[in-house]
Parts: structure tokens; C-alpha cells; sequence
């Protein structure tokens, strides 16, 4: 069966050039970066040109880019680092209503052991107001994390202005760019960051990889204790062959940007007219302006989102309700939630990304099944656009 | 393939029974867009027997599926054997649903309880199943979380 993956920011599978690059290090060589025979050098050069090549696509220095074993551990560094080493200077924390669970539930233990967070509203595009922000500045505050862009939506924050706010109040800022990696230019130096979280299973690299930009002169506390690998703030032999295929594809990312971003946009521009032209009453969660080039999120007024994503995934169309991780838990998105989304229209969004590897073929593919499934599920729903979802009765419904 | 078995599928795709039935005798509707699934279910019913039933259903694809073998079964059943039936009876009939699933079967356990209420309300009946229920009330049914066959 034809298969039409249009979930790249759930993960991407990894390229290539990528994989040839890994390979040799599962065998020949294997050996470990800390061994000081000819084996471990090898290793060690590798694991050097790895950090050079993450290094430069965000713009930072090799010496402060720090493995992990992914974006969830770089985000908890992150945060319950800056929280232990600065807690004599304050106790709270800014984040926003739309991070990642990474952040969120990390969050949400730092307050159980007494940290006051301030979670900021998003608009209904899914972007903060630098004014609360500012607003929400005491002098007890430590950390401003604020994820680049957002997983579900896409909407992209204005890192710059957030940046020169911190900076002005003395405050670290941390972002979350998981999402926003190899879809975005980023320039850590330049936009002011402090703290910046990677993942490279997003960007076709492998996954169980990531890494943690700490600003060269700020050190945070250590998450993991153990030997002294990664400049001796991340303990852990290293994970090698995914520290290799995270460099490579870092470095394919960097050159690929402009041209990735051109083209993806363009597609994913064509996917929304084709879906508008083709299947009435269908809005879009969020804005178009500050958008990752991949992301559509799109509420199918009428029909609910896990029927849509089980019907497509019978015609060999992947995509997701909410987020990847909600899509397990049955309730709606938070990140819609906190747009101001009514919770019917969340109940009937979905979300789509399109990647490297997506044709206007696939679109086209999709396109059609899409909107016969729509009206296939329209013709047996309750709703329509004379009854509409909002004036149905309440809930009465098991909690 | 999938969380669901084969049965399940088919139902879900190809919905037995959807629609409205024109000048039905009864109808009800249970749960909320809100809560992410709505069932509405329509009857024909003639000397206490249900002669045909129809749904439409705003739901994932358990609803939609038990709602499916819901109309199926209640079919050609009196109004008191009807309101014997419980979600579980759905589940069997489905072959089973995932444990975190089971609940929205309910679903059609209670719309179709809330249409005969509203029939038996109309022609004053009497009927033994629907004492004490309430269809706007908070729903008090168990999870059955095992799933047997
Ligand atoms: C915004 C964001 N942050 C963090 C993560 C977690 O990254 P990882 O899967 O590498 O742990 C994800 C991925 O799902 C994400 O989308």
C-alpha cells in the first residue's frame, strides 16, 4: 500500500547519507571516546566533529554543545539545573500554557518542591504577549523558558525580543527548539539565548540524541552524576554512532535550510488551498504568518480527529490529533486549549506536517482520500453547519 | 493491524444503520461534542417492539462501531428487552474493544436508553430498566476494563 507520512514533527525517518555516516561506528569502530589508544582518538575526533558540525547550526561555539540523549533530558537539564544552581537567587520561573510535556511536568515537579511558575497565555495564533512577559518579571525571577516554536502548531515566538528581556532583567532564558531545528535560521549568539534545547531524531537523524546549548561562562547544575564525558557536566559513555548521525544531519540541515524552507512552505500552502477548495467548513488552528514552513493544523468542523486519523491511516495517510504524546491519553490538546480553542473544535482538529520527503504527488494522493473520508464521516455525524458543535447540549459525559 | 480488530473495522467503516428514520417514534442523544462524542439515535417503534433504528454519531471509531452493532441489536427487540442490553453486550458483539476504548460504548448504551425514556415518557409507559434513570444525568456506568473472548 501507498504510504503518505505527513507527521515529520512526531519524528523523521533518517536520511541516508546520514545512516552510511553512523554505520561505521556500531563496528569498526566502535571504540570509546575516553580510551586513549589509537581507537578511542578515532572516536574522539568523531564525537568532535559531531559537536562542530551541531555547533554551527545554531550559531554557537563546539565547546558549549553538550550531548544528551535527546530533547526531553535537554529540556529537564535545562530547567532543574538552573533551578538547583540559582535557587539562592529566586524561586520562580516563567514558561509558557504550550511547552512540550518535557517542560510542562518538569515544571510542574519543580513547584511540588516549591518554585513558583508563571505559565503565560498564547493568543490565538499561539504566540505569547511580550508585555506579560514583562509584566510577569519579579525580582525573585530566574529563568524565562520559552519553546522557539511549537510542535502541534507550529507558531514560532519572537525568541529576539524575549532574549533582550531576560538579558536587561539578568535573567537566563532557555528555549525549547526541538521544532524549531533545521525549519528555522537560528543564531544563538546573535538572538542573546542562553540555554537552547535540540533533538536530532526531528531533523533526520537518529533517535535517543539531542543536545543542550549552554552558553559558554554559565554553568548550571549536572542532571546525571557519573564519569567525566561532555567536558564533565553530562555523565554517560556516549552514544556515538547517534552523536555521529546527529552531526551529519545537522550539517545536511544547515545547507538544506533555504531551500527546505522555500520548498516545504510552498507545499504545505498548496496542501491547505487543495484542502479549502475541496472540503467546506475548515479553519485553521493558528496563524499562517509565524509558522514552522511544515505545520497545518486544521479543525474538520463535524468529525471527530482520532475517526479522521484511524480512516487515513486505512488509506496509508499518517498524521496525528493534538500532539503525538496526547493522542494516548484521550484529552484534548492543551496547546489548543490554551489558544482559546472550544473544546469541540479541538475534539475535530489534526495535525499535519510535511517533510523532506513529501511530493505534491502525496498531496494530491492525500488530498482526495482526505475529503472523502470527511464526507464520508460528515454524512454520519450529528452535526452540520445548521446544528452546529457549540450550541449542542453540556456534558454529560463520564469525567 | 491497528488497535482495533477486523470486525471493529468494518463497522467503523461501513456503518450499519446511519441516518435519521423520517417521523420516528423516538429519539435521544447522549453525550456532548464536548466530551468528544455524541450519539443520536432514532426508532420506529410498533406494539412495544423497536422495527428499525438509525444513528448518527460524532465520535472515534469504538463509538462509531458500537453505535453500529447498537442499532443492529436492538432491532426487532420489545422495548424491555432493549433496555437490557448494556455496553458490555456491544463490546462481546464487537469482538472486544481496547481496555482504555471500552467507555465509549457506552455511549450507545445510553442514547439508546434516553430514546426509549423519551417513548415511554410520551405513551406513559411503564418500563423496567429505566427506573430511576435520568438521561441528563451524570453517567454511572463501569468500565468493564477486561476483555473477553
Ligand atoms: C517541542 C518539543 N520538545 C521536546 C521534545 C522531546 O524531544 P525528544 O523526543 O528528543 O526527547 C519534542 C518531541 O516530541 C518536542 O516536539
Amino acid at each position: 500500500m501507498r504510504e503518505i507520512y505527513l507527521d515529520y514533527s512526531a519524528t523523521t525517518p533518517v536520511k541516508q547519507e546520514v545512516l552510511t555516516e553512523m554505520l561505521p561506528y556500531f563496528t569498526g569502530k566502535f571504540g570509546n571516546p575516553s580510551s586513549l589508544y589509537q581507537k578511542g582518538y578515532e572516536a574522539k575526533e568523531a564525537l568532535s566533529l559531531a559537536r562542530a558540525r551541531v555547533a554551527e547550526l545554531i550559531g554557537a561555539l563546539e565547546k558549549e554543545i553538550y550531548f544528551t540523549s535527546g530533547g526531553t533530558e535537554a529540556d529537564n537539564w535545562a530547567v532543574v539545573g538552573t533551578a538547583k544552581s540559582r535557587k539562592s537567587k529566586g524561586n520562580h520561573i516563567i514558561t509558557t500554557k504550550i511547552e512540550h510535556h518535557a517542560l510542562l511536568h518538569t515544571c510542574k515537579q519543580l513547584e511540588k518542591e516549591g518554585f513558583d511558575v508563571t505559565y503565560l497565555d498564547v493568543d490565538k495564533s499561539g504566540l505569547i504577549s511580550l508585555k506579560q512577559l514583562k509584566d510577569s518579571i519579579t525580582d525573585k525571577t530566574i529563568l524565562i523558558s520559552i519553546m522557539y516554536a511549537n510542535n502541534e502548531v507550529g507558531s514560532i515566538q519572537p525568541v529576539r525580543e524575549i532574549a533582550s528581556i531576560a538579558k536587561e532583567k539578568g535573567i537566563l532564558f532557555h528555549s525549547d527548539a526541538v521544532q524549531a531545528l533545521g525549519n528555522v535560521p537560528i543564531n544563538v549568539k546573535d538572538l542573546g539565548i542562553d540555554l537552547l534545547s535540540v533533538s536530532a531524531h526531528k531533523i533526520y537523524g537518529p533517535k535517543g540524541v539531542g543536545a543542550l546549548y549552554v552558553r559558554k561562562g554559565l554553568t548550571i547544575t549536572n542532571l546525571l552524576q557519573g564519569g567525566g564525558q561532555e567536558y564533565k557536566r553530562r555523565a554517560g559513555t556516549e552514544n556515538l554512532p547517534g552523536i555521529v548521525g546527529f552531526g551529519k544531519a545537522a550539517q545536511l540541515a544547515g545547507e538544506n535550510l533555504d531551500n527546505h524552507i522555500t520548498t516545504i512552505t510552498e507545499l504545505r500552502n498548496y496542501f491547505l488551498a487543495e484542502i479549502q477548495k475541496r472540503i467546506p467548513d475548515v479553519d485553521v488552528n493558528g496563524g499562517m504568518v509565524h509558522r514552522l514552513p511544515g505545520n497545518l493544523n486544521l479543525v474538520f468542523n463535524y468529525v471527530e480527529g482520532e475517526a479522521m486519523i484511524l480512516y487515513m491511516d486505512m488509506k496509508g495517510i499518517y498524521a496525528s490529533t493534538g500532539s503525538a504524546c496526547s493522542s494516548a491519553s484521550f484529552s484534548a490538546s492543551h496547546v489548543l486549549a490554551a489558544m482559546g480553542l472550544p473544546v469541540e473544535k479541538a475534539y475535530s482538529s489534526v495535525r499535519f506536517t510535511l517533510g523532506d520527503f513529501t511530493t505534491k504527488d502525496d498531496i494530491d494522493f492525500a488530498v482526495n482520500e482526505i475529503t472523502m473520508i470527511v464526507e464520508k464521516l460528515r454524512s454520519i455525524s450529528p452535526f452540520d453547519k445548521e446544528h452546529d458543535m457549540e450550541t449542542a447540549q453540556n456534558c454529560n459525559c463520564p469525567a | 493491524m491497528g488497535m482495533y480488530n477486523e470486525k471493529v473495522m468494518e463497522h467503523f467503516t461501513n456503518p450499519k444503520n446511519t441516518g435519521v428514520i423520517e417521523n420516528a417514534d423516538a429519539v435521544g442523544t447522549y453525550g456532548s461534542p464536548v466530551c468528544g462524542d455524541m450519539m443520536e439515535i432514532s426508532l420506529k417503534v410498533e406494539n412495544n417492539v423497536i422495527t428499525d433504528a438509525k444513528f448518527r454519531t460524532f465520535g472515534c471509531g469504538s463509538a462509531i462501531a458500537s453505535s453500529s452493532v447498537a442499532t443492529e441489536m436492538i432491532k426487532g427487540r420489545t422495548l424491555e428487552d432493549a433496555l437490557k442490553l448494556t455496553n458490555q453486550n456491544f463490546v462481546d458483539e464487537l469482538g472486544g474493544l481496547p481496555g482504555a476504548k471500552i467507555h465509549c460504548s457506552v455511549l450507545a448504551e445510553q442514547a439508546i436508553k434516553t430514546a426509549i425514556y423519551m417513548y415511554a415518557k410520551e405513551h406513559g409507559l411503564e418500563l423496567p430498566g429505566l427506573e430511576g434513570f435520568d438521561p441528563d444525568s451524570e453517567f454511572d456506568h463501569e468500565d468493564g476494563e477486561e476483555d473477553e473472548s
